[in-house]
């Protein structure tokens, strides 16, 4: 016999578990977990914060929702999806995890998260190290001139920004512009030697978004739109993430 | 929306680009490759990561690629994803690449592919912390390199193995 029972205190009003489930399609099968561990056995996080996938959504079944709003284990989750992948019951946990950070007041959130997310939305780059439209311009086309005079095989090259009608729209992460700019080169020189046509958006060419990653939903969805509107203008069909 | 991924296969598929793994025949560097999980298990699942090995292959020869275990869908993430690298849980952060560290050594490869830069900062560093030696490149500088394109000023993550392999316009050093 067990020296004391554990008790849970009834079923607790407006859980997260059940907030959750009422957004996610199926419920993100919250409920149907068997409670094998396959997702703790092959998650990296497992161990972090005294905390593993299994255990964060069983303490979210049994309502231990002030637990689970103090730790910080929803930030050392990366919402891989490893284990839904090995899930038998298929269970969102990644699901979960992001709408937990959602529930933490936004100043409380990670400062770096939140900074590079703010940085996007400073200008409609929507680069999170804080590049302009202008800024990145000017970079681009400084590089393509100096390398297609140093490498006279690529006269031709181009690195268009805003071209119309191009049949790829390329985002490109802000590190090369704003750091290494000459890492950017190689790319522009597998696309010419291909023969395709394709344009940066002086809006929107930033390839990150970190609202998403702290559970932002209005500056995500507001800093896809800028991409999304830029890509539409220039009359282009497929949006090439890099990455 | 679509990944370059799946357009570098095609490209190569169709004659458009034409790599050459020469360049690695006596060398013999051996490549492993990170599958990014926001690009494969998340998004275009193990079809490309198939691309992206045909990719590979043809640029580091097919000898020359190792790759880890598990991989593709059921790949371990490295750590980097998530908001992870800028959430400042930095110890965590390290402590959650172990396993991805241990992954890459096991397969003896001197060079990791990685397919995103979140992916490239944290395996750069993991390699750092842990003292494990193995650079970590942009698959761009590789196709290039295996084109005959890639001049001296591109190749900052080529470790001096690869600093002088092909080196196009040389004389642009700086």
């Amino acid at each position: 016999m067990a020296e004391s029972i554990i008790k849970i205190s009834g079923k607790q009003k407006s859980k997260i578990m059940d907030k959750v489930k009422e957004i996610l399609p199926e419920g993100g099968n919250l409920n149907l977990c068997l409670t094998c561990g396959a997702c703790s056995s092959g998650c990296p996080a497992t161990g972090l914060d005294n905390m593993d996938p299994r255990k964060f959504l069983r303490m979210a079944a049994l309502g231990m929702d002030e637990q689970i709003l103090a730790s910080d284990w929803p930030w050392m989750c990366t919402m891989c999806q490893r284990c839904i992948y090995v899930c038998p019951m298929k269970i969102d946990i990644p699901q979960l995890v992001f709408n937990v950070r959602a529930m933490r007041p936004r100043d409380e959130r990670p400062k770096g998260i939140v900074g590079s997310c703010d940085m996007a939305l400073r200008n409609e780059s929507c680069s999170a190290m804080g590049a302009t439209p202008d800024d990145f311009t000017f970079v681009v086309e400084d590089v393509l001139e100096e390398y297609v005079e140093a490498q006279p095989e690529f006269t031709d090259m181009k690195a268009p920004v805003d071209k119309q009608g191009a049949e790829f729209f390329l985002n490109q992460n802000s590190r090369e512009p704003v750091t290494e700019p000459d890492e950017m080169v190689p790319l522009w020189k597998i696309l010419h030697t291909a023969g395709v046509d394709w344009t940066y958006g002086s809006k929107g060419w930033g390839g990150e978004n970190y609202c998403m990653f702290i559970s932002d939903d209005e500056s995500w969805e507001k800093i896809v739109r800028v991409k999304a509107k830029q890509t539409d203008d220039l009359g282009v069909k497929t949006y090439l993430s890099t990455e | 929306m679509k990944s370059i991924y799946e357009y570098y296969a095609k490209w190569i598929r169709e004659g458009r680009l034409k790599p050459n793994s020469d360049w690695n025949k006596d060398l013999k560097i051996k490549f492993t490759l990170q599958d990014p999980c926001q690009i494969v298990r998340k998004s275009f699942g193990d079809t490309i990561a198939e691309d992206l090995r045909y990719a590979v292959k043809a640029v580091v020869g097919e000898e020359n690629f190792i790759d880890m275990y598990p991989n593709k869908s059921n790949n371990y993430c490295c750590g980097g994803g998530g908001g992870f690298l800028q959430s400042g849980f930095k110890k965590e952060r390290l402590e959650y690449g172990k396993i991805k560290d241990r992954q890459i050594k096991k397969t003896g490869a001197s060079y990791v592919i990685a397919a995103c830069h979140n992916c490239h900062a944290q395996i750069h560093e993991l390699s750092d912390v842990y003292e494990s030696h193995y650079q970590v490149v942009h698959f761009w500088s590789l196709l290039a390199l295996s084109l005959g394109i890639l001049g001296p000023n591109e190749r900052a993550y080529l470790g001096d193995d690869l600093k002088d392999v092909w080196v196009f316009h040389p004389e642009t050093e700086m």
